[in-house]
Order: structure tokens, then sequence, then C-alpha cells
């Protein structure tokens, strides 16, 4: 309320202290404001040119829209009236600009408009400096109505050009004239298109070579604000120059100066002239003009020292690139990525990324730039870059083999960033066939080097790589039980995260239910992505101000980007191109787009007894502590410290850890401090394939590590086994993997051993382990009506084709645990075939490569007989389909009751 | 168009500071603090230009310095300016100061805020640049500076008015 007052005051000092205490601390305070509108109205028409000028910069500083109501008539009145002072004109011109930029409704030019312009052409240098702006800001609005103001604006130019330093008396600044009201003017220019008028531009194209001639001349002071002036200028007619791109000529003296300059001493001018050539690149006149300094740019790249001039220098090149000279810029701007700042860094990842892709001649360079970049700078590279580098390996046929392939060796380094894991999984997922062939990549190191990276990704990777291993399922049956190993492991399948446990627990539904056919079209390679602009682009665009490339050049950049990729969406407006950006398919939710919905869970249920088989194989018989039918127990000898060069006799245990596998085909074979065994087999016909594990629970690593499977005479004749020599060095830590083949000639009794010899810090440790490959590994399911059972069940009633055991249930009798055993001997459990519905009945057919043997099992569980002793009578009968003695018949289908009597237990 | 103008000293104590857009307070300070930051931090000979910190407009603004001794002079500038001119806004600034005040120095500022603000005024208005002679100013701030003494004469001592 004071400083009102003295607003009112008469005396100057007072007025002022009031006029700066309302600029400085009153913003829009309605009450106030009328108050202080009011005053400001009477200093206004006091016609004291002092306080009028108090009052304009009040207005001008507080620019508020009540002020605008009330003044917006008044000030162009001012303006433009003959008698006004001239330091009053200069004020009340940008009193009405900052009023016009407030509310441009409120200001209306109309009758002023062209006494306005010709303010240009006012005496005074000051009018003239004031109502540039004014003029500028007002010619961007309406270019047409302020259409006079070029010729004006080039005589007034020409008129200052030409003069002699000293014309301009006070203007002349550190002997250059004007130089301020020169950047204006040519400010103004770079507003409109090159005059049409032949006289004006003539004259125009004239100051524009004195400009350029002068920057040659020897300075006249040593001072820097004399250059600084005098290159103020040239920049701005190098500007013009630039807007105007129709003038070959004066483009090219402009590209030579602003080369001269990037080797000036002068910071500033090597900025400056960095960010200038940045808009040169763009016109087709001087391109190839600027391309001659990408040395020179380069250079500076490398060794510039301030970060600016460096971010300039990036920019430079990203915008002189081209095809000619793409790998060499890419190449470079990599390089310097490793040491590139912090700050700047994600620009330069997103600018290679565009450029790899803009110019890629072949896309085996492209996919080599990307996984590079995710090397060197993997923090930097946002998700936007993986998913182009996915889109673009997807559509195109010709560089998919090479991508898996890189990508596979790239992930083979020791540590590699979780968007490398993530580009591998992905690309290995759909692509990993290709590179299959080869036996340094074939599925299952696939598989293992991918799954070496899981648990040091974050959750997102992770279930992405869950999808990548399902998919790897339907590229490669054979690592199915693998793969279902792991899906099926606690970290897995009882995962904290939801995300992840549904992936577990849906692949591994889908893995083990779905055929080959059903997991082929869910798992199917995914259809090449719709053309779309390159997020990329959006990505940089949304980052960057027009600072260092202007938006025309990335609108360039990505219209040749769209025709790259076979024309795509051309969203000229953000807001499209937002749009286009929306529909991407969120790759981190589900990029493989085999989420199995409803589909693949409503498959479930019929089968689920098969999915139980493996849920429920490791409970019952695991803890059983039960008497093997050998006495192995009885007879044991010392256990595997023995340190004897001769393999160690069988492990006590070793007949019941292959119980362990009757049922089941995957899991943990052994494990004690030092080794885990691990165990993934698969069953075909009469052949069968299994892969051991053995991983080093240890952080020294084994030496002469040797394994051996070594079958009895007898077993020699029955099964053919073949096993692939593993590496003597196993690293603390490490898994190395084994494959065995077996082959089942006639059906057999007992397992082949496993004998494992290695050194741990010197001492030998000795251990042998039945291999788990029981005849019930051979049977083949076969389906039949209780008629047709029972018929065949009576022909086999000879004493050699039937066995019978009756056995106590240990654990009490659980149908469906018991259903799910007998699924897992690989027999055909029929339902609704014997008429007691207590009773199990299976059928199956044993096949070895001699003959084929038919086996009907019927298990009657005898819960009534005893409370404490449930029995199970089990016959199984077994026939055959080729001639045989019944010897053989015989002990394969003791065989089976023998297992069973381990199972039920 | 000019969006702040600050001065501030080697420690980061504001000296001046001047918005032709209205921030709150807290966000002046913060885009003080800010600047400070974001050029103290720079090496002498590079160079002058820099993009804005991300409170003031970010990468569509520049922040053009100069450093004089013990004081920083920022303008924050959009893409309208021209680098090197504000450049010599600057140096045509602070020659003018410094012949308002006779070698000026941080002092003077701290002593004469009103006076500085004046001869800002007289310079650059709402953002636009009003006047870059600096005969020109320093007439207008004599001016400004005689009237503020007859009043000043009057208002004490009438005596010496005869």
């Amino acid at each position: 309320m004071e400083a009102v007052n003295l607003l009112s005051s008469n005396k100057y000092t007072e007025k002022q202290i009031g006029y700066l205490f309302i600029s400085v601390l009153v913003n829009s305070n309605s009450e106030l404001i009328r108050l202080i509108n009011n005053a400001i109205k009477n200093d206004l028409s006091s016609r004291n040119p002092t306080f009028m000028c108090l009052a304009l910069h009040c207005i001008a500083n507080v620019g508020s829209r009540e002020m605008a109501e009330a003044f917006a008539g008044e000030i162009p009145r001012i303006l433009v009236a003959g008698d006004t002072m001239d330091s009053v004109k200069q004020s009340a011109a940008l009193c009405l600009l900052r009023l016009y930029k407030t509310c441009p409704d409120l200001v209306l030019m109309g009758e002023w408009t062209s006494r306005v312009v010709h303010l240009l052409n006012d005496q005074h240098m000051g009018v003239v400096t004031a109502a540039i702006s004014l003029i500028t800001c007002l010619s961007q609005k309406n270019p047409d109505e302020f259409k006079t103001c070029v010729s004006l604006a080039v005589s007034r130019l020409s008129r200052i050009v030409s003069s002699a330093s000293t014309d301009l008396q006070d203007y002349t600044y550190y002997f250059v004239p004007a130089p301020w009201l020169s950047c204006k003017l040519l400010r103004l220019l770079q507003c409109y298109p090159p005059p049409e008028d032949g006289a004006v531009k003539g004259r125009l194209v004239e100051c524009l070579e004195t400009i350029l001639n002068k920057a040659q001349e020897p300075p006249k002071s040593k001072k820097v604000q004399h250059s600084n002036a005098k290159n103020a200028i040239l920049f701005e007619a190098i500007a013009l120059i630039i807007h105007y791109d129709s003038e070959p000529n004066l483009l090219v003296r402009a590209c030579n100066q602003l080369g001269q300059f990037l080797q000036h001493r002068e910071t500033n001018l090597r900025y400056l002239a960095l960010e200038s050539m940045c808009t040169l690149a763009s016109s087709e006149f001087s391109h190839e003009a600027v391309k001659t300094h990408i040395e020179t740019v380069i250079n500076a790249l490398k060794t510039e020292r301030d970060v600016s001039v460096r971010q300039r220098a990036a920019d430079l090149l990203y915008a002189m690139c081209d095809r000619s000279n793409a790998k060499q810029i890419v190449a470079e701007m990599l390089s310097y990525l490793e040491t590139a700042d912090y700050s700047i860094r994600e620009e330069m990842v997103l600018k290679v990324a565009i450029l790899a892709e803009k110019y890629a001649v072949d896309y085996s360079w492209y996919v080599d730039t990307i996984l590079n970049l995710i090397r060197i700078a993997g923090d930097y590279v946002s998700e936007e870059v993986w998913y182009r580098v996915i889109q673009i390996v997807i559509n195109r046929d010709d560089v998919q083999g090479y991508a898996a392939k890189t990508v596979f060796e790239a992930l083979q380094a020791p540590a590699c960033h979780e968007n490398m894991v993530k580009v591998g999984g992905y690309i290995l997922g759909e692509f990993g066939n290709l590179i299959a062939g080869d036996p340094r990549s074939s599925p299952l190191v696939q598989f293992n080097l991918l799954h070496s990276k899981f648990h040091l990704c974050s959750v997102p990777t992770r279930a992405l790589l869950l999808s990548a291993y399902i998919k790897f399922i339907n590229l490669f049956p054979e690592t199915k039980s693998t793969i279902q190993e792991v899906l099926r492991c606690d970290s897995q399948i009882r995962n904290s995260d939801v995300e992840l446990q549904q992936r577990a627990v849906e692949y591994l539904k889908l893995s083990s239910i779905a055929s080959t056919d059903v997991l082929a079209t869910v798992l199917e390679e995914m259809p090449p992505f719709p053309e779309r602009e390159s997020s990329i682009l959006a990505k940089l665009k949304k980052k960057k101000g027009p600072g260092a490339v202007s938006v025309n050049e990335l609108e360039d950049a990505k219209r040749e980007g769209g025709e790259l990729n076979g024309g795509g969406e051309r969203g000229g407006d953000t807001s499209a191109m937002a749009a286009s950006n929306a529909s991407t398919p969120s790759p981190s939710a589900d990029l493989l787009g085999l989420r199995p919905g409803p589909a693949a869970v409503s498959v479930a249920p019929p089968s689920a007894g098969s999915l139980l088989v493996d849920v429920f194989s490791e409970g019952p018989a695991a803890p059983s502590t039960a008497v093997n039918d050998d006495g192995f127990l009885s007879s044991a000898p010392p256990p595997p410290a023995a340190v004897s060069e001769d393999p160690a006799p069988p492990l006590p245990e070793a007949e019941e850890l292959l119980n362990k596998f009757v049922c089941k085909n995957n899991g943990v074979l052994f494990e004690n401090q030092l080794l885990q065994i691990g165990i993934k087999s698969e069953y075909r016909q009469n052949l069968g394939r299994m892969y051991l594990f053995y991983g080093n629970k240890t952080s020294v690593q084994f030496v002469s590590f040797t394994t051996t499977v070594t079958c009895s005479v007898e077993l020699q004749s029955q099964l053919n086994v073949q096993v692939k020599t593993v590496e003597p060095l196993v690293e603390g830590g490490a898994q190395v993997q084994q494959v065995v083949n077996i082959e089942c000639l006639t059906d057999f009794i007992d397992a082949p051993l496993l004998n494992i010899k290695f050194r741990y810090g010197g001492a030998l440790q000795n251990l042998t382990l039945k291999l788990p490959v029981t005849i019930n590994k051979f049977f083949q399911p076969t389906e039949m009506l209780s008629q047709e059972f029972f018929q065949r069940w009576k022909q086999l009633s000879q004493p050699q084709q039937e066995a019978q055991k009756i056995f106590k249930a240990v654990h009490g009798i659980d149908a469906e645990v018991v259903k799910a055993k007998l699924l897992g001997l690989g027999t055909a459990l029929l339902e609704n075939v014997d008429p007691n519905p207590e009773n199990y009945v299976c059928a199956g057919v044993i096949q070895t490569k001699a003959q084929q043997v038919g086996c009907l099992l019927r298990l009657e569980p005898n819960a009534q007989a005893q409370v404490s002793l449930n029995s199970v009578n089990v016959h199984v009968h077994t026939d055959t389909y080729t001639c045989t003695s019944a010897h053989t018949i015989h002990n394969s289908g003791l065989k089976i009751v023998r297992f069973l009597d381990s199972l039920v237990r | 168009m000019i969006k702040a103008i600050l001065i501030f000293n080697n420690h980061g104590k504001p000296r001046l500071s001047k918005f032709y857009e209205h921030y709150t307070e807290d966000t002046e300070q913060q885009i003080i603090r800010e600047t400070f930051h974001l050029v103290s931090k720079r090496d002498e000979n590079v160079c002058n230009f820099l993009e804005g910190g991300i409170l003031i407009g970010g990468s569509d603004n520049k922040l053009i310095y100069r450093h004089y001794a013990t004081l920083y002079f920022v303008f924050c500038v959009d893409s309208s300016e021209s680098e090197l001119g504000i450049l010599d806004l600057i140096q045509v600034f602070v020659e003018t100061l410094d012949k308002c005040f006779e070698n000026v120095c941080e002092l003077d500022l701290i002593f004469h805020v009103d006076k500085v603000h004046y001869i800002l005024g007289e310079m650059v208005m709402g953002g636009m640049v009003l006047e870059t002679n600096m005969n020109e100013i320093i007439t207008q701030v004599d001016a400004q500076n005689k009237l503020e003494k007859s009043e000043t004469f009057i208002f004490q001592s009438p005596r010496q008015d005869r």
C-alpha cells in the first residue's frame, strides 16, 4: 500500500522506489493492481518522459493480463505518436511486445502495423533496436501483414554493414558497427523466404558477401570483444544463408568459414561453428562440403575438453552422416561412447542406433553395431533400442541366422549386460534353430548359455527368458525335459513374483500337455512386425530440444528410415507418433506374444494325471529307506572315499536312487557336498537319450574328472550304451553335461553302472551309481477296451507269462498317487476296464530291438484286509507279439512287478 | 528472449536475480542453485555456452555466462537470441556498471542493488533488449541520478538550492 502511495508521488525518487518495489515484488495481487493501474495511467498521460518510462517499465516487468486489458489500447498510440520522445518509444515498443506475448488477443495491431514497421527507418538506433524485437515477434505470428519489413530491414542492414566503423558513433562497439542491431535484422530476415524483388535480393546478397569478406580481414582490435561482435554478425549471416538455402556460392563460402572456425583457438567459436554446421549439413548444396570436415569433427569429439563442444561435435557427426560415411561415423561414435560423459550417453546411444538403422546397407552390420552398443553402454540402451533391433531381425529373413550367431557369441562373454541377455533370449528363442546345426551351439548349449545368465537378471528379463525357454521346447524337442526341469524347480514354480510363477506354471503345463502340433502352433515364429516409425526416433525427439538438430532434420531421418523399411507410417505430428508408439506391444509384458491364456489352461484338466506324475513322483518314493532286494545294503562296502583307482562298487543307496527314477525321467540322481548329478532323459521306442549334468558345488575345480558307464557282461548283450566323454576339468561352480545314448536290444534287469572319478584338492573321489535305465522306460502305452483286455489276460495264463507279487503299501493307498505312479511307469492306465473300481488296470508294450513285449498289469489294492497293513496284489501278464522265450517274458514281468513294489511302498 | 539474468559470486551467493518469466520464489531459488551448480564446475577456458538446467526450460534454453573476478554473470536465453550477441551484451552491462560505479566490485552490487536494477532496466525490458548503446544507457542513468540528487537536495537541505 505504501508502495502504491509512492507511485502517486510527484518526486522522481519516490516514484522510482515505488515502481521498483512493484516490479520486483508484486505479481498479480488483484486488489493492488487496480490502484497500481490507476497510478500508471496517470503517469502515462503525464507527458513527463521519465515518468512515462517508469510506468512502461513497470507494465513490461509485471506484464499481467489486467495490465494488458487496461493499456493495450494506449501503448500503440504512444509508440507511433509523432511527438513521443525516443526513449519513451523504445520502452513503449518493448512494453507492447510484452503485452502481446501475454495476451495476443488483446493487442490488435491493425491500423498501427505500417507505422510500426516504419520504425525500422527511425533515426534513432535505440528505437530501431527496441522496435525490431517487436516486429520480429509480430511477423512470426502474422508474416503476411509485416511483409513490408523485409525490404526495410535489408536497406537498414546494408546501411549498417557498409558504414565505416566510425559512422555510427555510439553504436559502434569495439570497431564493429551496431552488432546487436545487425544480428537482430538478420534474425528478422530469417522469418521470411528470400526476397522476391531482385533489387532487394541483390542488395541483401551483397550485404552477406560483405559480412563474409569482413571475416577474412585482419581484426581491427586485438580485444576479444571485437572479434566476438564481428562473429556474432557472421554467424547470424550464415544462419540466414542456410535458411535461404538457395545460394550455393554463399553456402560453400559459409561452410568454408565454419571450417576455419572448427580449428579456431576460441572454444566459443568452435562450439558455434559445430552448431551452425549441423544445420548446414542438411542443405543439399553444402552437404558434401560439410563432409570434408569429418576428420576435424571426429578429432573434436576425441580431444575437445569441453563437454558442450563434444556434444555439438557428436550432433554434427549425426547430421553429416550419410550412406558413404555411416560406417566410419558409427564406429567413431561407438568408440567415443566408451569414454563419453554420462550426461550425453543415452542420447549418443539413440543416435548410433538410428544411424545404424538408417544407413544399414547390410543388416549384419546393423546387428553388429547394436550388439556392440549394448556391450559398450548397456546401461544407456533404452528399451526402444533393443525392441527395434528385434523388430528388424524378425522382419528380415536374411539377417536372422547371422543375428542368432552373433548374439550367441556375444552372450559367451563372462559378463554381459542384461539388455544383451534380453536380445539374446528373444533372438535365440526365435531363431536358435538356425545355428543349432553347429555342435558348438547345439540347442542345449544355447539353452545352458541363456540359463547361466538367468539368475543374474531382473524379473522382466527372467520372464522373457522363460518365454524363450518354452520356445526352445518347440524348436528343439530334445531340450524339453531339461527345460521342464528348470521350469519345475522351486525357484520358478514357487517364485514370489507372480508373473514369473505364472509363466513357469503355464509353460510347464503347456509343454507337458500340448501335443507337438499344438505346441508348434502356439509357439510359432513371431510374424513380422508391421512397419512403423522407429520408436527410437521418437524417443530422441522427445529428448532433444531444437538445440542441436533441427526438427526438420529429424523428420527427414524419419522419412528415410521409413523408406528403408519399405515405407511405414508417416505420422507427421507428434500425437500421431505418440499413438503409434503406444500401439507398440510392450515387450516386457508379453514379448513373445504367447502368454498361454485360457486356451492353454483349458487343455489341462483332461490329462492332469500325466502332470501329477511329475509333481508327485518325488514325494512318496524319495524318503523311503526300504531294504533293497539285491541285499546291497547288507554287503555294502565302505562308501566312496576309498582311494582306489578302480571303480568303486556302487553306493549302498544306488539301488534306491535308481528306484526314484523308475517313474520319472528327470531329477537329481545324486548329491553330496562336492557334486550334484542331475539327469534329464527321454525315450522313444527302444531308444533313449540321457543327459547327465555334473555340477561342481565347490569353488575349487575338479581335475581328472572322468566318468565311465559300464554294463555287466550279461547286460552288454541286452543294452547298448554309448557315452560321450566329458572335459577332464570342472571349474568351481560350473556344470558339465554328458550325453548318454541308450538302445534297448532286448529286455534286461540290471542297470548300467556309472562310475565317476575326479580329484578334489588332491584327494581322489571315486563313486559308482546305477544309471537309472529300467525296462519300463521302453514302455509304449496301449489303449484297449475291457473286453479285449480280459480276453488277452486270460490268454496269458501260463505260469511263465504271469508274475504276481503281494506287498505292503507303506504309505497307504492314495488313488491319485498310485495313478500317477502307474502312468509314470509308462503304461496306459485303463479306466472302466476292471469291474472292481478299486483296481487299476494298465496295458503297454515294451519296445526292444529284438521284440515287442505286450504287458498287462492289474493292481489290486486291498485296504480291508488289514487296517494297518494295506496290501496290494499285482498281477502282471505279459505276452509277446514276436516269438521269444518264456524266460525273458517272465523276467520282464517280474522286473516290473519288482519296480511296482518299490514304487507303491 | 532473455528468460532470466542472474549474478552470483564464486560461492553461489546471489547478488542479483531478475526473472522475466514468472516463477514461484522457491523455483527461483532452485534455479539459481542449479545454475550455479552447472556453471561453477566448468573450467576457465571452455566455451561460454551451455544448455540450461531442467528447471529453466531444459535444452531449449541456453545459459550464456561470463566470469569476472568474483562474479558470474549468467543470462538464460531461448534460441531466438544470438549467443555471441548476448555475450557482448553481458560485456556492455559490465562495462556500464563499471562506468557508473567507477571500478565496479561485488560490494557495489550489494550496497546499490537498486541502481543495478535501474541500469539493467535501461538495457533489458521484459526480457527484450531495449538499448545496447553504452553511452545512451549511461546518459539515462545519469539523468536519473541528477533527478534523484536534485530531489534529495530539496528534501534534505533546501538552503543549498539557492
